[in-house]
């Protein structure tokens, strides 16, 4: 699971719970792999990113030192920091651990990658 | 399919796109071979992930994320919306009936550009009315017949010709 994707999910289909996120991370193992540097699709998608949630969770998974503490102003045209981004967000991958909702504590395994 | 949709729509590149219902990732391995930005394929069946999982590896796509969930979980489960949302929902005909309806209002809520989806040709007319009161402007794209051989206990014939409509609903 990237935490492209860890970035975006939530505990809400647990009753009662009201916002559950961000999702905290228990890993067990993590992966780092190489994707593709797609540039224009990084650019697009930073407005979208919790990036204090980014943080914690590449903090989480041990790999805090590889991403930049906010995001600058111009980061459309900062190659430099698109490539961390892509990094973050692309090629660090949980595959297995827990993925826990931070009001109920309810657990989520991580398995191969896939979380429940 | 999704030729077309990156042809015709640019829906594709550079896309974030959920395949709802990915089952063994063929829509998903589509996007990411036309050039998708992101894809999450949700299923609720965790064997169909196994072998979704494996497709992936065989044809060495990497930028597909996989998360076991229900239709119904997926509705709250993410924080933001997808560009587009791809899916071949199950017909709903013998005991899931109305299943493909669910799989499209899920949708429309988790897309932020367009839905595309696959629908019983005889049941166009509800689909259609159903999408537009849900807020979606809908565009039957293709009609598709495709012959299906008998793949479950219940069905009683060897194979069945089922014409289907390849259906764009848009968003924004």
């Amino acid at each position: 699971m990237k935490l492209l994707t860890h970035n975006m999910l939530t505990s809400k289909a647990i009753k009662q719970v009201n916002t559950g996120y961000p999702l905290l991370i228990e890993a067990r193992d993590v992966k780092v792999s190489e994707v593709e540097f797609n540039p224009e699709f990084i650019a697009k998608i930073i407005p979208k990113v919790d990036w204090d949630c980014l943080r914690r969770a590449a903090e989480q998974l041990g790999h805090l030192d590889k991403i930049p503490a906010s995001v600058p102003d111009t980061y459309e045209n900062q190659q430099e920091f698109l490539k961390q981004a892509h990094h973050v967000l692309l090629e660090i991958e949980l595959i297995n651990g827990d993925l826990v909702c931070p009001e109920s504590n309810r657990k989520f395994p991580v398995t191969d990658g896939i979380p429940n | 399919m999704i030729h077309t949709i990156a042809s015709s729509f640019d829906d594709i590149e550079n896309r974030s796109i959920l395949d709802l219902g990915c089952g063994c990732g063929m829509l998903s391995i589509g996007c990411v071979m036309l050039g998708a930005g992101s894809v999450v394929g949700v299923d609720i069946d965790p064997d169909a992930l196994d072998t979704c999982q494996q497709n992936l590896e065989d044809f060495e796509m990497d930028n597909v994320d996989l998360i076991n969930a229900s239709v119904e979980e997926a509705g709250l489960l993410f924080r933001n919306k997808f560009d587009v949302v791809v899916m071949n929902p199950p017909f709903g005909t013998k005991h899931n009936k109305g299943l493909d309806m669910k799989f499209l209002e899920t949708a429309l809520k988790l897309a932020s550009r367009s839905v595309y989806s696959l629908h019983k040709t005889s049941t166009r007319d509800h689909v259609l009315k159903k999408a537009q009161s849900w807020g979606a402007k809908p565009q039957v794209v293709a009609e598709l017949r495709y012959d299906l051989p008998a793949t479950y206990k219940h069905h009683t014939k060897a194979s069945v010709d089922i014409n289907v409509d390849f259906i764009r609903f848009a968003v924004s």
